[in-house]
């Protein structure tokens, strides 16, 4: 897709650094030598995607460009460079989902297949709500609880097309799942139970303790029939 | 410092200096390796893969223009493997490049093209979609046809590294990136035009060069630039008797191997607006065609009127040596003092050569180690200069201090402001200029047009040199005084002293005196930045010259003279640097050239100029002022206190030319400072273009 595509021709005509976040830009300043301003060009990106509906209009390279003491071109250089980056607007929700081999190999098609029935979109579109929009990325790493997507800053991960509905459906409520595994695993611990270290005493309680705050509760077992 | 080491490349043992790569150690030992991205004068990028060869215990074969060379390196460049791996780089850069050969203005002089032929494949095995990249605007001299591009980058680094405008860029990745400027502007530089000698592709190409010509079409000729005082040596493509294009020649002392925007792109006004028949003006008050007899009858008729002393004559910024002295020994001839050739109206000339010319060399600006510019805009009044004062910048974090007006120069400059009265205090109090150019090994004053076109610029010249005595500006090993000239022509005439004789007057007094009456005969040898409107009607004023600009219009008398292509000529730069530009059309029409005119008018008059052919007219300027002998080398000089006291005025120090234009000030735009470019499309264009991007700034 050309570049000039992936850039909004809807531009806002202001773009500043909200108060809170000019006191973070001094912070991450002042990490680097005052003559390498331009080291905390990403953080900075960052920033400034997060302040403006996690989009980039041109204003903020422009503001980015100048906390950073670099010319502007090279900034949208970086921004471009990074599909973390988006320089168009997106919606509330904006799922990353991963297209790569171990991903692949244990179901990303249906995740996407999934997706597109839902919200009738492919990678780089936006639904007709604007609530979602979705790109098809390379690896998250994440392959161990493959596949996965990454929506805003959390990982859902084992999923297939029953639970990426469900999903949809609960982000669609503003009902944010807790992030992790959809099937209820903890972290990537072997399924159904541990295989190894079972002799390890207290081990049992502890994890029992730790799953149930960190499960998501409603999804549990929901996902299960569909393994 | 630096020390030899030797490497091996195809079984031939080369030596060279420590810090070398392996690409200049294959050069050395006579192999050619091919190559996009790296260029001499570029950063290393190491992007385009073309240059690898094969290296002795390295599993892989290595990029030779980003691999040092080392002791005892064995290269091989003619190796199976070698030619297998750069077969392979070629068939990746051809998957996406179009096979528009035939319809590409790079034809015929495509590196791509031609390497091609020695490692491309006959067929191609690619059966999947090609990509292709929309167009880019990039200004009014650049054409862009982005899917040829091959991402060497090169324009990128010439931009941001030579040129100083980091506005070009390659954004996107992997099959997605692609080159522009920031929002599509167009490139804000004085040397854009170099992008498109340094593409290797078809990619960037000159837009108003853009389905002219093929490159096999073209006859080229060797010759000087005159659209400044740098004197670039330019090659002048011509097709017929129509020149279609310039290209810069290297020349490391000079121009390095850039030139600017206007040296490039004015020769479309070399087509138009010309003068191409006598004129005189009639009863009627209008200028109507002549004949050459009946205007050098007019002519004769007019110099029978008047006394010696009412004649005078003027030389313009574009006027070549043997002109000059054609005419200042015609007008001695008749008798006359009057004759200047500076017609900013400038007092440097008189006082010795090292008074007027740029003495620490073009060269010498890279082992400068703190320069002092007064009055003096280099980005705008010799561009290809301020790219290796930028260089040495780079390079060295050179310190530039400037008392003038505050023109972005694309390096850091300490300003001290516009007043010329600061002078006087730096003498007497010091200063942080003063501390710095004292402290300097290779300190430089650079005195520009801004400073030396005021009326109390002697009073600044004494000042100037004040200062350069209390810094030790001129040693044995160094000579730090420098004049920033403007005019292609004024150095030669401060040579051959086209100056105001004994009892005569200097440009503004010539002014003066038209306006009176007092002076009846004007010879004007193209002389177009001055105001003829008040003179006298009893006066009358003889233009010879190219193109009809204020001159003409102004003159009772027309005669047609040669552009700058079209004559064997003598120009001298401002290092005294004595430079034989070449014919490489011929002037329209009855256009002649100019000394010839003025041999022709002589014998009209009675006073036969001793030479009829153009060797006997150089032998004669040899003989009257042997420096002219010295061909192609700088000559500085000490220079001699300079100026004289005289109150210095309050008047803001600006800049002679620059690409702003204020209207009201007396300075000149870059792309049209002269009756050529002033009659070019092309460089109407530039200062639309240009003028609308300042706009755009100064709005903000």
């Amino acid at each position: 897709m050309s570049i000039s595509r992936r850039i909004a021709d809807e531009q806002p005509d202001h773009f500043a650094f909200s108060a809170e976040n000019k006191k973070l830009i001094k912070a991450i300043m002042a990490k680097y030598p005052k003559e390498r301003k331009a080291s905390a060009v990403l953080p900075l990106l960052d920033l400034a995607q997060r302040q403006h509906d996690n989009w980039l209009p041109m204003k903020a390279i422009e503001a980015v460009a100048e906390a950073c003491d670099m010319p502007e071109i090279r900034v949208l250089e970086v921004a471009s460079f990074y599909t973390m980056f988006n320089l168009k607007p997106v919606g509330k929700y904006f799922i990353q989902a991963c297209g790569t081999t171990p991903c692949w190999l244990r179901g990303s098609n249906e995740v996407m297949r999934c997706i597109k029935d839902k919200l009738g979109i492919s990678s780089g579109q936006t639904s007709a709500c604007g609530k979602f929009s979705l790109l098809e990325v390379e690896c998250l790493g994440a392959c161990v609880n493959a596949p996965m997507v990454q929506i805003n800053d959390d990982y859902y991960e084992d999923l297939d097309y029953m639970s990426m509905s469900v999903l949809i459906d609960r982000l669609d409520a503003d009902d944010v799942p807790a992030a992790g595994s959809l099937r209820g695993r903890q972290g990537s611990q072997p399924e159904p139970a541990p295989t190894s270290l079972t002799n390890v005493v207290d081990f049992k309680d502890a994890s029992t303790a730790k799953k149930t705050k960190s499960s998501p509760k409603t999804t549990k077992g929901k996902g299960d029939g569909h393994a | 410092m630096s020390g030899i080491i030797t490497l091996t490349v195809d079984g031939t043992e080369v030596e060279v200096e420590e810090g070398s790569t392996v690409l200049q150690a294959c050069e050395a030992a006579g192999k050619e390796v091919p190559r996009f991205c790296y260029h001499e004068r570029l950063s290393i990028a190491g992007n385009c893969r073309m240059c690898l060869v094969e290296m002795e215990r390295s599993p892989k074969p290595v990029a030779s223009c980003a691999m040092p060379a080392g002791n005892g390196m064995v290269i091989k460049t003619d190796t199976p493997l070698v030619k297998k791996a750069r077969e392979g780089v070629m068939e990746f850069m051809l998957i996406n490049h179009p096979l528009d050969c035939p319809i590409c203005d790079q034809g015929g002089e495509c590196d791509l093209q031609d390497q091609a032929m020695g490692y491309g494949l006959a067929d191609s095995r690619y059966q999947e979609e090609k990509r292709a990249v929309e167009n880019k605007n990039m200004g009014p001299l650049i054409s862009t046809i982005m899917t040829r591009c091959i991402h060497c980058t090169r324009c990128v680094r010439f931009a941001t590294e030579i040129a100083g405008v980091p506005e070009l860029g390659a954004i996107g990745r992997g099959e997605a990136m692609e080159i522009t400027t920031y929002l599509e502007k167009a490139l804000d530089s004085e040397l854009s035009g170099n992008v498109v000698d340094l593409c290797p592709v078809g990619a960037l190409t000159s837009l108003p060069y853009a389905y002219k010509a093929r490159s096999w079409e073209l006859s080229h000729t060797s010759t000087i630039d005159v659209m400044d005082a740098v004197g670039s040596h330019i090659r002048v493509d011509t097709r017929g008797n129509e020149v279609m294009r310039v290209l810069p020649r290297i020349n490391d002392d000079i121009n390095e191997e850039w030139i600017s925007d206007k040296t490039r792109h004015h020769i479309d006004g070399l087509a138009s607006q010309r003068i191409d028949r006598p004129y005189m003006r009639g009863a009627n008050g209008r200028l109507a065609e002549a004949s050459w007899d009946d205007v050098f009858a007019a002519i004769a008729k007019a110099v029978k009127k008047a006394k010696p002393s009412e004649i005078a004559a003027l030389a313009g910024d574009l006027a070549d040596a043997e002109a000059m002295f054609a005419l200042k020994t015609l007008i001695e001839t008749l008798g006359s003092p009057h004759m200047d050739c500076r017609q900013d109206g400038s007092v440097i000339g008189q006082q010795g050569q090292g008074g007027y010319l740029f003495n620490s060399t073009i060269a010498g600006l890279d082992e400068a180690d703190a320069i002092f510019l007064i009055g003096a805009n280099p980005r705008h009044e010799a561009a290809v200069m301020n790219a290796r004062i930028r260089q040495n910048w780079l390079n060295s974090g050179l310190k530039v201090f400037r008392l003038g007006e505050a023109v972005d120069l694309t390096y850091p400059v300490k300003e001290l402001g516009t007043d010329a009265n600061i002078l006087d205090k730096l003498v007497s109090k010091g200063g942080p200029v003063i501390t710095a150019l004292k402290n300097a090994k290779r300190p430089m004053i650079v005195v520009g047009a801004g400073a030396l076109n005021r009326k109390d610029s002697a009073g600044i010249l004494a000042s100037v040199s004040a200062i350069a005595k209390a810094v030790n500006l001129v040693t044995p090993e160094w000579n730090g005084f420098n004049i920033l000239h403007t005019a292609a022509a004024r150095v030669a005439g401060l040579m051959m002293a086209f100056l105001p004789a004994k009892g005569g007057k200097a440009t503004a007094d010539i002014m003066k005196a038209m306006e009176k009456g007092e002076i009846k005969l004007l010879f004007n040898l193209g002389a177009d930045e001055l105001n003829f409107s008040q003179r006298s009607s009893n006066t009358t004023m003889i233009y010879i010259g190219s193109h009809g600009d204020h001159g003409a219009a102004q003159a009772d008398i027309v005669l047609p003279g040669a552009a700058w292509s079209e004559k064997d000529a003598i120009y001298v730069n401002m290092e005294g640097r004595v430079q034989h530009a070449h014919k490489a059309n011929f002037p329209p029409g009855d256009a002649r050239e100019d000394w010839a005119i003025l041999r022709a008018l002589s014998a009209v008059l009675g006073k036969t100029l001793g030479f009829d052919n153009l060797d006997a007219l150089r032998a004669a300027l040899i003989s009257a002022y042997p420096v002219f002998g010295n061909v192609d080398t700088a000559q500085p000089a000490r220079p001699k206190v300079l100026g004289r006291k005289q109150a210095i005025s309050d008047l803001p120090l600006t800049t002679a030319i620059t690409v702003a234009n204020r209207g009201a000030g007396n300075s000149r735009n870059f792309y049209m400072t002269c009756p050529i470019s002033r009659a070019s499309v092309t460089m109407a264009e530039c200062v639309k273009a240009f003028e609308a991007n300042n706009d755009v700034k100064a709005a903000e």
